[in-house]
This record gives C-alpha cells, structure tokens and sequence, in this order.
C-alpha cells in the first residue's frame, strides 16, 4: 500500500477530485494549507506595494492499494498542471497497515 | 403648528440617519484593521456612542449653546431643562425648525462622532482604558466648548464676515482629526508598519465590510447635512442632499483614478476614502454650493485623499483607516472651500475660515494633546508588545470575533 500526497492548486482541486474519481480513488482526506515557495504574488494596498511568499494550497493525502499508485499520480499529474511555477508536488510512500475501525479487518481491502 | 410638526418629523428622521452613522463608522474601521483587534474596535464604538449621549445630556449640550456667553466659554446648567409655556407644556415656540427635544438628541448624536474619528486612527495598538478616559473628555468637555465658538453663537460667529461651517467639516470632522493626528503622534506606529525606514502594508480583514460602513455614511450624510438646514425648507434641504451626494460621487470618482494613475492599481480602499473625502469637504458649505461647485470641491478632496494618505505614511504616521487624510484635511479643505466656492466665496469669507480653521487647530491640538500626553506619562496609552501582536481582543476583552470559523484567503 502507497500514501500519495499532493500539494496543489485551490483552483485546480476541482479538476484533480474528477480525475481521481474517474481512476476509480473515491476516498481521500484534504486540508487547506499556507506554505512557502517560489512563487511570489504582488499585491497593493492603500498605495503601498508588497509581495507576499504565503502561499495558499489544498494538501490531499490519499492511501492506495499499489496498483493504484500509478493511475493516482497520473492523474494528478495531468489534472493539476498549468505549466506555471507554483503548480505543487506529489510525495509517494510506503503504508504499512491499513485497519477498517468499524470491523476491525486489516489490509488492502479495506481500501475498495 | 403644522409646518413646526413637519419640520420636526424632517429632523428626527436626520437625527436617526446621523445614529446610524456610527454603523458605518464602525463597519469601516472593522474592516480596514486586522480580525485580531475586531472586538476592541466594537468596544470603543459601542462606549462612545452610549456614554457620548449621557455625557451631552448632562453637560454638552448646555455647554455648546449656553444662551447669551462671552463668545469662549459658557455654561447653562447640568442636564436637560426644557422650555415650558406658563400652562407647563413644551414650549413650541423654542424654534420653528424643531422642538427642544429634538434639537437636544440631533447634536447628542453628532457629539459621539468626533470621539469615533480618533477611534480609527489609533486602532490596534491603544489601550483601552485611557481611550475611554480621553473619549469622556473629549466628547464632554472639548467637543462641546469647541463647538460653542461656531454653533452656540460663540467670537466665530460674531466675526464680521461670520465664520461659515454649515454641518461640520471643521466644528465635527476637523476636531476629531486633529485629535487623531495628536494620538497617532504619541502613540507611535504599529508594529511591522515601518521595516528598515520603508512603508509597509497591513491590509485590513474585510473589505465588503468596509464598502458596507461607507454607505451606509452616505446613507447617514443624509441626515447630517440635511439635518443641518434646521428644518425642513424644501429648497434647502433638497439643494443640500444634492450637493451631498454629487460631493460623495465626485469624491469616489477622483480619488479611484489619481490612485490608479499613481500607482496602477484599481484601489478600492481608496475609492471609498474618495467618497467619504468628498462627504467631508461639502460638509462646510453644502447648502450654499450649486451643483458644478459640488462636484468641484468633491473632486479636489478624492484627489487630496490620495496623496494625503501618501505623505501621512511618509511623514513614518500610522493612520490604518485614513482618518486623518479623510476628516482633519479634508475638512480644512471644505472648510476653506466656503470662501473659494458658492454664495459666499469672497476674500473676507476665506479669511473667516482661515480664522476658524486655525482657532479649532489651537483648541484640539492643545487639549488632546494634554489629555494624551498627560495619560502617557502617568499610566502609558499604548498596548505591550506582546499583546499588540496576539492582539487586543484576546487581551484587552478575552473575546474573539470570529471564534468558529477560520477565513480562507481564496
């Protein structure tokens, strides 16, 4: 089992939800995160210039089976990408267990 | 009898506009200032406008229009005392315009105002305590006494070219500014305001909030400046709601396209200080401009706005709502306006104002500079350091504004 988590655009998490639907990955959790990047947005206030380096993302953790690893990432590969600095980034690691609370049961079927 | 009961169902309706003024005004200032300070700008709004109407009751009033007085100072007695004929009814014969009562509520609810000007300007960063002792005084005592000069048939009124304020660009909006600018002197900026010499921007949390206090001002100016034709005289009181909102559109309109040339940018925030600028500046002579004199006056204010905002933040003073640049200098300006524009323009008019101008000057800076400095010395009038950052609300009140939900910036 793989943890697949996304840093990406607000914008695009519509866009990256479906995508993931259509692959067949219909549970995952997502917060709203600031961070700090390369991207830098300018703003102007009463007059005053300033840019700020907080960044506003929507972090999705999603944990899979391994033959939905691949189907996962391209699918937010192609959904979330604009081609413009800020886009995000995927990390991939290892789940050791995975328990259903309700059953108690173990395992990857948990995930189906 | 049935013109005085039209005339005085006009000037409570104004009266009611100019109270919910402080609507806007707190709308406003909530909204450019940051959510962690929220509650103490509530606060002070809210023991203004209440302990502002008991402190008029029970001495403003009788100070401002004390009767016959040595044109500096007068007094009439504590609390209200109603005229009665000899059967021990209200005596209607107190004014055409209004009876007594009315006439005791309508200034009650601009004396709060002032107070409420100087609120802004220090947001974020003063103490509470010595706030409200400053508003008491200021409110009570100053505003009052200030205010008899002009309106209470004070030495600016019996000059010979009489000064000219119609509804309070100086005796109102100046009086307060003038505080503001001694407060924000001795107070200091805010933290973060000012890093290594340069202006930083601290933008306010809600700006819908903001746009709503500017409206419903207008909505309020109506009743300020209409209030202040003293009745309801159709030619005076229509030709003034005129010249009011021609002011304000004018104001907006200015302001929103220098700032856009300077800094090209579509700046709402200043677009509605532009608005309230031109509502200040038409406040002086709005019953005696025509139309094109209006917008004229509006737009020099919308203009001044944007490079008052500009120098006030050069000169290192940390104004987070603009009161000064929308209230002390565009109130000099429509006051000085009287003598430039309309029915009265002349030299000797202008000069009156100059007069007038330089005399509230004198009395606002003098006074709120002791009160505050005094403050200053004994107790300290500004926040610690710590509690500027967490913010006023949490330790000043023990409250948040906004305790169940978080605000996302998209």
């Amino acid at each position: 089992m793989k943890k697949v988590e996304a840093i990406i655009r607000k914008s695009k998490f519509s866009a990256v939800k479906t995508a993931l639907h259509e692959v067949g990955v219909n549970f995952f959790s997502y917060w709203d995160v600031t961070g700090l990047g390369n991207e830098k947005e300018g703003h102007v206030y009463r007059g005053v210039s300033y840019s700020t380096s907080d960044i506003q993302r929507r972090y999705l953790s999603i944990v899979v089976n391994d033959d939905f690893e691949e189907v996962t990432i391209k699918a937010i590969l192609e959904a979330a990408s604009t081609g413009e600095v800020g886009d995000g980034k995927i990390f991939v690691s290892k789940i050791d267990d995975v328990y259903r609370i309700r059953t108690g049961e173990k395992g990857g079927n948990t995930l189906k | 009898m049935e013109l005085l009961t039209i005339n005085n169902v006009w000037m409570m309706i104004c009266t009611a506009l100019v109270f919910f003024m402080h609507l806007g005004f707190a709308f406003l200032e909530i909204g450019l200032t940051r959510q962690k300070n929220t509650i103490n700008i509530l606060f002070k709004n809210i023991f203004i406008i209440t302990v502002g109407l008991l402190l008029y009751c029970l001495v403003g009033f009788n100070l401002m229009y004390p009767g016959e007085f040595n044109g500096f100072l007068g007094f009439a007695g504590f609390g209200l005392d109603s005229p009665l004929t000899a059967e021990g009814a209200l005596d209607l014969t107190y004014s055409e315009g209004y009876t007594y009562w009315t006439d005791f509520l309508f200034q009650g609810m601009f004396a709060a105002t002032a107070a409420t000007i100087v609120s802004g300007a220090v947001a974020e960063r003063m103490k509470i305590g010595p706030f409200m002792i400053f508003a008491i005084l200021y409110v009570g005592l100053i505003y009052p006494i200030a205010g008899s000069w002009k309106w209470g048939g004070g030495f600016l009124q019996t000059l010979e070219t009489p000064f000219y304020d119609f509804a309070g660009s100086t005796l109102v909006h100046s009086v307060g500014g003038w505080a503001a600018l001694v407060a924000v002197c001795l107070l200091g900026s805010r933290i973060g305001k000012f890093k290594d010499g340069k202006i930083q921007a601290i933008p306010g949390h809600n700006i819908p909030l903001a746009t709503a206090g500017v409206l419903i001002l207008w909505l309020g100016w109506f009743g300020f400046n209409g209030g202040s034709v003293l009745s309801a005289d159709p030619g005076l009181t229509s030709l003034t709601l005129v010249t009011t909102c021609l002011a304000a559109a004018a104001g907006g309109v200015a302001a929103a396209l220098v700032s856009t040339l300077l800094y090209k940018n579509l700046d709402l925030t200043m677009f509605l200080n532009g608005i309230l600028g031109g509502l200040v500046g038409i406040t002086a002579g709005a019953d005696q401009m025509s139309p094109t004199d209006a917008i004229m006056i509006g737009s020099i204010a919308g203009a001044i706005i944007v490079f008052a905002v500009a120098l006030i933040d050069r000169l290192k003073l940390d104004d987070p709502v603009g009161a000064i640049a929308v209230h002390l200098v565009c109130g000099i300006w429509g006051t000085l306006a009287v003598g430039l524009f309309g029915e009265l323009a002349s030299g000797a008019q202008f000069v009156s104002q100059l007069i007038g101008v330089v005399s509230y000057a004198a009395i606002c800076i003098v006074s709120s500079f002791l009160i505050l400095f005094t403050m200053k010395k004994i107790v300290g009038i500004r926040v610690s350091e710590k509690e500027e950052l967490e913010g006023l609300d949490v330790h000043e009140h023990g409250m948040d504004a906004y305790p169940d939900f978080r605000m996302n910036e998209h």
